[in-house]
């Protein structure tokens, strides 16, 4: 089942003269995992409000072509509050989603507007917190809490609502290096233990391309490049340095030193010392001259 | 001849009014002129509170903070801002001008400049900036990439000798990233000292080799970022990762005998290129 089928989406906001998007077509799979990346500017946030409604409910504009979800749900035909247990959307910035007193309430905010009962709602505030492994910070205001602390915080509260598509518009980026690294093992987590379709958008490419399913590239308002991560990086790492995108230096330095070789281009530095070591192994064979 | 010390905090200890816990705990650091130094550590560490120390927005509590020799709890923010250029985090911040131009004219009509040499001056800084195009323009209506650079330019453009970047490269992508490194580059090679505060562990591999590590209030580590990054026991205490390539140098090290900054990714590429091509056998391979 396809979770989200984009087809033929155009949209340029009211207030801009340009197209933000150009005919984007798209198709996601139930259960994928995929990184939607690019230069700034490029129409990553755009499309990210076009799958969860903002865009057209929210956002006025031009709009073209359809978003439908698992088969049937046309984005632009429901409200976004129908689409709340659909898709949950996680911003780059915690602070402007969280606004309760305690973690407790601001998890069980989204659930009242779900129309659940009390028990229901106690029942999914222990779940989600477990899930996160928050239960320390239950009576804790979000204001008190650390930026990574936050970004889980707005997961867990997305996550309580129980919607099949989880979409994170930049949600580390203003996290230090293991915050981040915190809150994409915790995403990969979930989404291995609730089977949710994750759409997440990012810069941080090189703790990314290791565990996501598709990378997809866009540029200008177009998707240019779309495949698993070792396809994009064996094939297109001059076309995405020159758009601006940050290829991940194991990637590079696999790309100056052994593409010739018959081995896959590395996405993390422990395959890349595999990948060298082989590559010595060859060079001592054939007498110092590269493969 | 020796370089003059531009910056020098001695045991300086800091808490926000009202706050229980210090946020600086006994500091002590000397930044050389023309140094081009990076500040690391995880949200919270006091990065961004020991910079507002640099040019007076913050005084310390024990201790004191000289720059360019001026105790800063002695003179104003007006006048050791003359040498300490500080650019906020958030531009939304530090931005309030209608026009571009204005905006990046702001201080030097503070300082009493004839507004048309003003204008001139401001109209250098902006062309250097890529910014030309849009002197007439609001600063609310630039991007987020642009909106850095000006309050960048708003800052050189009356020259102080000591520029301070907070988190630079935070929602800037990798081309917006170059940019800035070049223009960090040419303002250091014109005898600037630049201090950046960061997390980004892989701009500062890429481009500054001078790196001081806080943790908690206080300076964990300084030295070269070969050194200084590579160190798993630093990196953990401060939360910071290491750089990928410096991960690969140290599972190669029993192999390899990596020479200058392999950070840098043509330095690691051809220390691994000459290792590849000399035939002598490797043990264990």
């Amino acid at each position: 089942m396809k979770a989200i089928k984009i087809k033929g989406l155009s949209f340029k906001y009211v207030t801009s003269s340009r197209w933000a998007l150009k005919n984007i077509n798209l198709e996601v799979d139930e259960g994928e995992f995929v990184l939607i990346t690019g230069p700034s500017g490029c129409g990553k946030t755009t499309l990210c409000r076009c799958i969860n409604g903002l865009i057209p409910h929210f956002y006025e504009g031009e709009y073209k072509g359809e978003v439908v979800l698992f088969e049937e749900i046309k984005v632009d035909e429901h409200e976004p509050y129908e689409l709340a247990d659909k898709v949950g959307m996680v911003f780059q910035d915690p602070e402007s989603q969280l606004f309760m007193t305690t973690v407790e309430r601001e998890i069980a905010f989204g659930l009242e507007n779900l129309g659940l009962d009390r028990e229901e709602m106690k029942n999914r505030v222990e779940w989600v917190l477990g899930l996160l492994g928050i239960e320390h910070l239950r009576d804790k205001a979000p204001y008190e809490l650390s930026g990574g602390e936050q970004q889980k915080v707005a997961i867990a509260a997305v996550i309580a609502m129980r919607p099949r598509i989880l979409v994170l518009d930049e949600p580390t980026a203003n996290l230090d290096p293991m915050s981040a690294l915190d809150v994409i093992n915790t995403l990969c987590r979930l989404r291995k233990e609730m089977r949710i379709t994750v759409v997440i958008v990012e810069h941080r490419l090189d703790m990314l391309a290791p565990l996501v399913d598709r990378i997809i590239v866009m540029d200008k308002g177009s998707i240019i490049v779309s495949g698993n991560p070792r396809k994009v990086f064996s094939k297109e790492v001059s076309r995405l340095e020159r758009i601006g995108v940050e290829v991940p230096k194991v990637c590079l330095a696999y790309k100056e030193l052994i593409s010739a070789t018959k081995s896959e281009v590395p996405l993390t530095p422990d395959e890349f010392v595999k990948v060298i070591l082989h590559a010595k192994k060859e060079c001592n064979r054939s007498k110092g001259s590269l493969v | 001849m020796p370089r003059r010390n531009v910056i020098e905090v001695r045991d300086l200890w800091y808490k926000y009014p009202e706050a229980k816990e210090w946020v600086l705990k006994g500091i002590n650091l000397t930044i050389k002129e023309g140094d081009l130094i990076a500040i690391m550590g995880e949200n919270g560490a006091g990065k961004t509170t020991l910079v507002k120390h640099f040019n007076g927005i913050l005084k310390p509590d024990k201790g004191y903070v000289k720059v360019c020799g001026l105790d800063t709890r002695e003179h104003t923010v007006a006048e050791l801002a003359k040498y300490v250029g500080l650019v906020f985090q958030n531009p939304d911040h530090q931005i309030f001008a209608s026009t571009v131009l204005e905006e990046t004219m702001f201080a030097l009509k503070n300082f009493g400049w004839d507004p048309e040499r003003a204008k001139r001056r401001a109209k250098e800084v902006l062309k250097e900036m890529g910014l030309l195009d849009y002197i007439n323009t609001s600063p609310f209506s630039l991007s987020g990439g642009e909106k850095k650079r000006l309050t960048i330019a708003s800052i050189l453009v009356y020259d102080p000798e000591i520029l301070v970047l907070d988190e630079p490269t935070v929602g800037q992508d990798y081309g917006q990233k170059r940019r800035l490194a070049e223009i960090i580059e040419r303002i250091n090679s014109l005898g600037k000292t630049v201090i950046v505060v960061t997390h980004d562990i892989e701009f500062v591999a890429e481009y500054i080799e001078h790196v001081i590590v806080m943790s908690r209030g206080t300076i964990i580590a300084e030295g070269e970022a070969t050194k200084v990054l590579c160190d798993d026991n630093i990196m953990k205490r401060a939360r910071l990762l290491p750089p990928q390539l410096g991960m690969v140098v140290k599972n190669l090290e029993d192999y390899i005998d990596f020479k200058g900054n392999f950070l840098r990714l043509p330095v690691f590429v051809e220390n691994l290129r000459r290792w590849l091509e000399n035939d002598e056998n490797v043990k264990g391979i």
